[in-house]
């Protein structure tokens, strides 16, 4: 008896996980076994569930690693952590009004959120392969079917779809690396690994290998030039999934990809180094010509998210304390500019349905000036121009950079984001120089909590959330070193 | 004692209290509108009164900073530092006296979304007021491009009929220009170790890389400047913004660029300062007369003005690169000067384009007649700003010519047509708008200035004349700094000091010629 409450002790670590698994069970069996459709009332216990476990991590810090070495909770794994539940949590609230316009209102939403969430927590703990694999597959399925979720949809459906065919392929991709990096070093654990690469020249094997690894990380961080699903998907699904798609999941594959190049492939950062330089410029110089000429909100959303991928992997790209610790901030910010994005399209809606278009926002802040003036805001964060968070995050990464002496990517990464201006500013053009065409209803309330929290923070950076983000961001990376 | 402590983080965030009054008041009727304006007025006049206390505390017998607030605020790199010195001073100064005259000139030509235009006029005096008090390098970068943000929406939202092509115009030139100067500003921060532009000043950076981020600062603050051939996006930029925000980007942003060139490239990369400055010479020669000569054939009376900026700008730049007291002197004089007149010109055009709705000088003749206020105070900008003695735009021009003879005997020679050009110009545009006879038939019944529109351009009046006649004030505050960083460049390039040795007979010359032998 007291071996096994011992037992149970030692498992703090992962307390957070344990409580959202057997949350997201218990969530089902009240769906189940209710008698009439309570989407909302589990909607309401999941956030709950999802602040809990928020709490957990920020107020206990467990760290160690369990499970024979398959799970790491570190300070690093806690800040992201943190991010993907304020994400996920974010997106189901995002889900609740009109969740019938988007065809969730139905409880199986809620708890496959859930699940995604674990397998999102997951990866980010994960300290060998293959719980590594356990938990992107346990995301990865739940998002296969939330991508679906709207059955009779068929643009929802054929999104759903080839988010699965395209996402199993860079699973066995993953698969594949993962399997040639323990061929040729022998060991599954990522420090074990580190050691076996440290210890043999230059192999060609391990390098395929974490070629291999890469590939099918960059297809969840939709990097180019692994990107292509992306704009279909986000089109395509149901507009709180796309918000939901975009922040969290995108946060935890960043995670997972630190964590195996810096635990793992430490030894061979130069041969990483090249890997994430190339994809990082791929990413923001396509994503910055390719947004210009989208008309569609949600399509240009995709390409913004994969320029920002590029960017944060600038942090990355440089290999240093500071880099990581500007990718860490860079998903932070990120993740809020994302959710308020979606937050201001989910608040325009008239008896035609949805904003689609950027043309729909003609004179916006004239019929809306809040949703304006805060959409606007986000977009001039979103450009990386200061005083607002967005610069900072842009300022974190390129430092890192700079300190690295990579100063053609940081070049053309800048020039890259003055041309992201140009499809940003168009946004704001029309919405503020343009006469209106549309008039919209006034937004749901929780809308208004989520756009003026979210505007706030990205307004106030420099007096709220930077200071404390940022050094939470220096110890989180710290702990990688 | 708090105060003193604390009068630079008053001045630069007092404009947002305002700006969190107007968008806690209610309605969005005319009650309302007038009620925001009124706050709006209010706000600037409170926050021009703590410039003025800033002024009277500000101690110029050091070329220390003051006002010093240091500690470090985003994780180890990005600071909250403030702190001023006799370079910054007067522009913050500037800054606070201008933007209540932007607020009355705004009275009643805004009459849609008068509580945006308040709101961002509010938020660009406090990042204007920052770029000049904040001494941290990242904190400057922040200001000085976030003033991108209010002034794009200025533009596109309020401005004439072209306006979404100025304003983006506007933006990328600026935007592009500065990003690599970003990209400096971290390559600065990992040599030197440190944001902190006190500590940046004496750091010694190599000739490599010293040549590298010059060319990088040049990159943004010429745009900004602007210098020949970077300057396309002022004159459509100006002539589409209402009135008050070419008041603000003809008088406080162009002048961000000559800060930026006096507070980081002479100072802190003084080799590449002094092995570009020919190429700057040329610049801002080139500026001086082809935009004189363009002026001439504008029919546009607010383009001509924006022309008229770019040329004055040169004999900014001139001065500057000059790299000794009289340049530097006369350069941040001349800003200072040309803060004002231009600032002045621009609400005059705004009085008449309230009356008349058009901007062609063909369409006006002989206001003389109807206008006689008008027409004095009119005539006094034009006087300033072609450089006639005993008007403040006669000393800055004066001395940056001076000090470039000292220096380069061919450029001065040729910056000084630059003066007869702007004079043929200014009296033409002042002819065609003033005098003749009043023929129009729209102009018959149009009226003099208005007591708001006095309120406003009286005090400019005064102080073009003022500053003309008696320029001891600003040159007082400026001196030592200036003594300061010239001996610092000096000494880095390797030149000797000369200044303290010649006299000249100016007021403002005495003041420098003194201060400077002072100091030795």
């Amino acid at each position: 008896m007291v071996t096994e409450f011992a037992g149970f002790a030692s498992l703090a670590p992962a307390y957070p996980e344990m409580l959202v698994a057997v949350g997201a069970l218990v969530l089902l069996l009240i769906g189940v076994l209710a008698r009439k459709e309570i989407s909302t009332a589990v909607t309401g216990i999941a956030i709950g569930l999802m602040v809990v476990a928020a709490v957990l991590i920020v107020a206990q810090p467990n760290e160690g690693v369990i499970f024979a070495g398959g799970f790491i909770n570190d300070g690093f794994a806690r800040f992201m952590k943190v991010l993907v539940i304020t994400g996920s949590a974010f997106a189901l609230i995002l889900a609740v009004s009109n969740s019938a316009d988007h065809g969730l209102n139905k409880f199986e939403y809620p708890v496959l959120v859930v699940l995604a969430t674990l397998g999102m927590m997951m990866m980010v703990s994960a300290n060998d392969l293959m719980s590594l694999y356990v938990g992107l597959e346990l995301q990865s399925l739940a998002l296969y079917v939330v991508a679906a979720f709207r059955r009779d949809s068929v643009k929802a459906t054929e999104a759903g779809l080839k988010y699965f065919v395209l996402g199993a392929l860079s699973s066995g991709m993953l698969l594949y690396g993962a399997s040639l990096v323990y061929g040729f070093t022998g060991h599954t654990q990522l420090d074990q690994i580190a050691q076996a690469v440290a210890l043999t020249d230059r192999n060609p094997g391990i390098i395929f290998g974490l070629v291999f690894l890469l590939a099918g990380i960059a297809f969840k961080i939709s990097a180019v030039p692994f990107h292509m699903w992306t704009p279909d998907v986000y089109e395509g699904a149901p507009t709180p999934v796309t918000a939901f798609f975009a922040s969290a999941p995108k946060v935890a594959a960043m995670a997972l990809l630190i964590r195996v190049v810096f635990d793992a492939f430490e030894p061979i950062a130069r041969d990483w180094q090249q890997v994430v330089i190339f994809i990082s410029i791929a990413s923001m110089v396509l994503a910055s010509f390719a947004a210009i000429g989208q008309n569609n909100l949600k399509r240009l959303l995709a390409y913004s998210s994969i320029g920002h991928v590029g960017f944060a992997l600038v942090g990355l790209s440089a290999g240093n304390l500071v880099g990581v610790e500007g990718v860490a901030i860079y998903m932070a910010i990120y993740l809020f500019m994302t959710i308020g994005t979606f937050a201001c399209i989910l608040a325009l809606k008239n008896d035609d349905g949805y904003v689609e278009t950027i043309d729909d926002l003609a004179g916006l802040a004239k019929n809306r000036p809040f949703v304006a003036a805060i959409m606007a805001l986000f977009m001039f964060s979103l450009v990386g121009l200061p005083p607002l968070a967005g610069f900072f995050a842009k300022w974190q990464v390129f430092l890192a950079a700079m300190e690295a002496q990579l100063f053609v990517l940081a070049v053309i990464g800048m020039l890259a984001s003055a041309v992201s201006a140009f499809y940003y500013l168009r946004i704001i053009k029309v919405m503020y120089f343009d006469e209106p065409v549309n008039s919209y209803a006034a937004p749901a309330i929780e809308l208004n909590i989520v756009l003026a929290v979210t505007g706030f923070l990205i307004l106030s950076y420099y007096f709220t959330i930077g200071a404390p983000l940022t050094a939470w961001a220096h110890m989180a990376a710290n702990s990688l070193f | 004692m708090i105060l003193t402590n604390n009068i630079l983080t008053i001045v630069t965030f007092l404009p947002l209290v305002g700006a969190l009054f107007i968008l806690l008041t209610p309605g969005r009727d005319e009650t309302a509108a007038r009620n925001i304006r009124w706050i709006a007025l209010a706000t600037t006049l409170v926050t021009f009164a703590f410039t003025l206390v800033m002024w009277a505390m500000f101690d110029p017998s050091t070329a220390d900073f003051q006002f010093v607030q240091n500690q470090l605020w985003l994780g180890d790199v990005i600071g909250y530092r403030m702190g001023v010195d006799g370079i910054s001073v007067l522009f913050i100064v500037l800054t606070g006296l201008l933007m209540p005259m932007c607020i009355l000139a705004s009275w009643e030509s805004i009459t849609y979304r008068v509580r945006e235009y308040m709101l961002l006029f509010l938020v660009l005096e406090m990042l204007m007021i920052g770029v000049f008090a904040t001494l941290d390098l990242a904190m400057f970068y922040v200001f000085f491009e976030g003033t991108l943000l209010p002034m794009f929406l200025i533009i596109g939202i309020w401005g004439g009929q072209r306006r979404i092509q100025a304003s983006y115009k506007f933006f990328f030139y600026t935007f592009t220009g500065s990003v690599l100067m970003l990209l400096a500003i971290m390559a600065m921060y990992w040599q030197a170790g440190t944001l902190d532009i006190a500590r940046l000043l004496s750091f010694e950076f190599s000739e490599d890389a010293q040549f590298w981020l010059w060319l990088a600062f040049f990159a943004s603050l010429a745009v900004k400047m602007p210098m020949w051939p970077l300057h396309r996006w002022l004159p459509e930029a100006h002539v589409e913004a209402p009135t008050a925000g070419s008041v603000i980007l003809a008088a406080i942003l162009l002048k961000l660029g000559g800060y930026g060139f006096l507070r980081f490239s002479l100072p802190m990369f003084p080799d590449a300062s002094a092995y570009f400055s020919n190429f700057v010479f040329f610049l801002s020669v080139a500026a001086i007369i082809i935009t004189s000569l363009v002026a001439f054939v504008q029919t546009d009376i607010k383009k001509l003005i924006a022309y008229s900026s770019v040329a004055h700008m040169g004999f900014v730049t001139m001065g500057i690169f000059a790299g000794n007291v009289y340049g530097v002197q006369g350069a941040i004089f001349q800003m200072i000067s040309h803060g004002i007149v231009s600032g002045a010109l621009f609400l005059s055009i705004g009085v008449i384009y309230d009356r008349m709705h058009t901007r062609d000088i063909n369409a006006y003749g002989g206001l003389v007649e109807r206008m006689p206020r008008y027409a004095f105070a009119f005539m006094v900008f034009t006087m300033a700003n072609v450089g006639l003695p005993g008007t403040s735009g006669f000393v800055g021009e004066f001395l940056t010519l001076f000090a470039m003879y000292q220096v380069n005997t061919w450029f001065a020679v040729l910056a000084t047509t630059g003066v007869i050009l702007s004079a043929c110009y200014a009296l033409w545009l002042y002819r065609k708008i003033i005098w003749g006879a009043l023929e129009k038939e729209s102009l018959k019944s149009i009226l003099d200035l208005n007591t708001r529109e006095m309120v406003t351009i009286v005090p400019l009046v005064v102080l073009t004349i003022f500053f003309g006649v008696y320029p001891a004030p600003l040159m007082d505050a400026m001196a030592v700094s200036v003594q300061a960083l010239v001996d610092h460049y000096q000494a880095a390039v390797g030149l000797e000091p000369m200044s303290a040795l010649i006299d000249l007979g100016t007021a403002g010359n005495v003041q420098a010629a003194a201060s400077a032998a002072a100091s030795h």
